[in-house]
């Protein structure tokens, strides 16, 4: 398995891609030139130069050290959102793939609903009932992001149930929960992987669209999409304090989208049109 | 066929339902008074219970809830706290603008994507190949609303082309940026799904046989792959009007575009709660109709899936 990942191109160019943020991410003090919150108007919306390599933004802060910090806010809501629609999407998931019957179609129905509405204007609905904040971020996107999770494990999970050793495992006495976790969520592993390397891709630019509306963390706390958000009023004479903070979206979102793709088709070519 | 039909549009009605209650638990969610919203902080205690009887927030939640669906019946999805105009005019108004972008976004798409993923197929495992995937995951990466400032940077400020907002009078210079920004995620998801979609075609036994005939390969991809190959595209363009709804969001924000979009962000400016989640609420409504029809269609142009269905 180890020799396929690092045989596979896309696994290994998303991955460093990722790697790189992810030491950005941890090491933000060690790594940021200057301080993200220090406001310096002297030198405000200065260009890329020697002193500051991205520029400068409105109020003079160092545009790549906020870029920096801004690193740690978009991986950790990616993560955590993430993570959160996992849980829930595996236990509506299983709960309905397993147990069948009225149960299955109670959740097949919430999933159907929590598709219709278009991701991010639901997120946007959620985050203005709620109010912007950090915290409003990671549940607008783990309440869009859940249902994704749940349709595909399952299938899974329906799929799995019918196997030999489930029958085998269920006439030896094995109860529901022990098929469950010792039989049944084993299979859902690699999709799971896969799904969740997308899906923290697609809510790093949930969380950049949000932010970018004014629905995300509030300033000063440095994220990728305010940034942008920012320099839209200075595109003409700073276009730098917009144009940086969205590449570096880009450049992330691209290395989970294709550590994503590799592990795809390492663990299960057929999966890929599945999920396509 | 027409029971297919029937039964598929009784089992939207359900989500229709779920789209309306999750909508209205989002609106019972807001924060605080709603009245306060209204006429804001510095209001006397009379006023704000005129105002709370007036909109019937005086009520309890079940009788509320039961209004409220009474008013979406009749296509009432209340007034702006901020101006007064109701929330379905104003978005009837805004729609055909937003309707006009997603369909030139659509045509974008298309006429890029299409042929962006038919090349890509054809010489599959070449550099070029590898270049256009590169381009499709770049166009699912990047944000939607960065490419529109990088677009108005490059085209609007530095080489003065074309104008950067606005719908101008129907001029065709001011749809075409918001059209290649909004169809930006279209591109890439449509190339990649023609290209999986070409691959499998071309794998199939009747392509080895037009090949063994000595028939021309330009020939067997443009008279007898594509055509097959084309069936499950034209049902995932449509069923990706979705993305259109999310990305007008950002897209009509950007270029100034007096669409939905717009309306939405104008209202989450102001705080004005029945515009967000008439505009969430109408999305989402069309997104599930948009869905019906393609599901529709796609039972009346694919033969295989009625023969199935039978």
């Amino acid at each position: 398995m180890i020799k396929r990942l690092f045989s596979n191109k896309m696994v290994l160019f998303g991955g460093s891609i990722v790697l790189i943020f992810v030491v950005v991410a941890i090491c933000c003090p060690l790594l940021s030139p200057y301080d993200p919150y220090q406001i310096n108007l002297c030198e405000r919306l200065q260009p890329p130069s020697k002193e500051h390599l991205c520029g400068t933004d409105n109020i003079g802060r160092d545009v790549l050290s906020r870029i920096i910090y801004g690193t740690r806010v978009s991986l950790a809501i990616g993560v955590i959102a993430t993570l959160i629609s996992l849980i829930f999407g595996l236990f509506f998931g299983v709960l309905g793939g397993y147990f069948g019957g009225y149960i299955d179609k109670m959740v097949l129905c919430l999933i159907d609903i929590m598709l219709a509405f278009p991701g991010l204007l639901l997120a946007i609905g959620i985050a203005v009932a709620i109010g912007p904040g950090l915290l409003t971020l990671f549940m607008a996107l783990s309440i869009v992001g859940w249902a994704g999770f749940a349709r595909m494990v399952r299938g899974v999970v329906i799929a799995a149930k019918e196997q030999a050793y489930v029958e085998a495992a269920r006439a030896i006495g094995v109860s529901d929960m022990g098929i469950i976790t010792r039989h049944i969520l084993p299979n859902c592993l690699s999709m799971v992987i896969v799904l969740s390397t997308l899906k923290i891709g697609s809510f790093i630019l949930g969380e950049a669209a949000l932010s970018f509306l004014g629905l995300g963390a509030q300033p000063p706390t440095p994220t990728w999409g305010s940034m942008v958000s920012t320099g839209f009023v200075f595109l003409r004479s700073a276009p730098w304090i917009s144009i940086i903070p969205g590449l570096t979206i880009a450049v992330v979102v691209i290395g989970f989208n294709l550590l994503g793709d590799g592990l795809r088709d390492i663990f299960d070519p057929k999966l890929r049109q599945k999920i396509d | 066929m027409l029971c297919y039909i029937i039964k598929r549009i009784l089992l939207t009605l359900p989500v229709l339902f779920g789209i309306a209650t999750i909508t209205f638990i989002l609106l019972f969610l807001v924060p605080g008074d709603a009245t306060l919203c209204v006429v804001g902080e510095r209001v006397d205690k009379e006023t704000m219970e005129i105002i709370r009887k007036e909109r019937g927030l005086d009520k309890p939640i079940v009788e509320r809830y039961i209004n409220y669906l009474s008013r979406l019946i009749h296509l009432d999805l209340g007034r702006s706290y901020s101006t007064g105009i109701q929330v379905s005019k104003a978005i009837s108004q805004r729609f055909p603008n937003t309707l006009y972008l997603t369909i030139a976004a659509m045509f974008v798409a298309i006429i890029i994507g299409i042929p962006l993923g038919i090349f890509s197929a054809v010489m599959r495992g070449r550099f070029v190949d590898y270049i256009c995937m590169f381009l499709a995951v770049f166009g699912v990466s990047t944000p939607v609303f960065w490419f529109g400032l990088l677009l108005i940077c490059v085209f609007s400020i530095y080489l003065g082309w074309l104008p950067a907002s606005g719908m101008g009078n129907g001029d065709i210079r001011h749809l075409i940026m918001p059209a290649l920004t909004l169809g930006l995620h279209s591109v890439a998801f449509i190339a990649r799904i023609t290209r999986t979609s070409m691959l499998e075609v071309i794998g199939e036994n009747y392509i080895r046989t037009a090949r063994a005939k000595g028939v021309y390969e330009y020939m067997v991809i443009l008279k007898h792959a594509i055509k097959n190959a084309l069936i499950p595209i034209i049902t995932l363009i449509g069923l990706d009007f979705g993305s259109y709804l999310n990305g007008s969001v950002l897209t009509e924000t950007i270029f100034g575009w007096p669409g939905l979009g717009r309306y939405a962000v104008e209202g989450i400016m102001k705080r004005d709660i029945p515009i967000v989640m008439g505009t969430v609420l109408f999305g989402a409504t069309v997104f599930v109709l948009a869905n019906l029809v393609v599901d529709i269609l796609y039972y009346l142009l694919n033969p295989r899936i009625r023969y199935d269905k039978k």
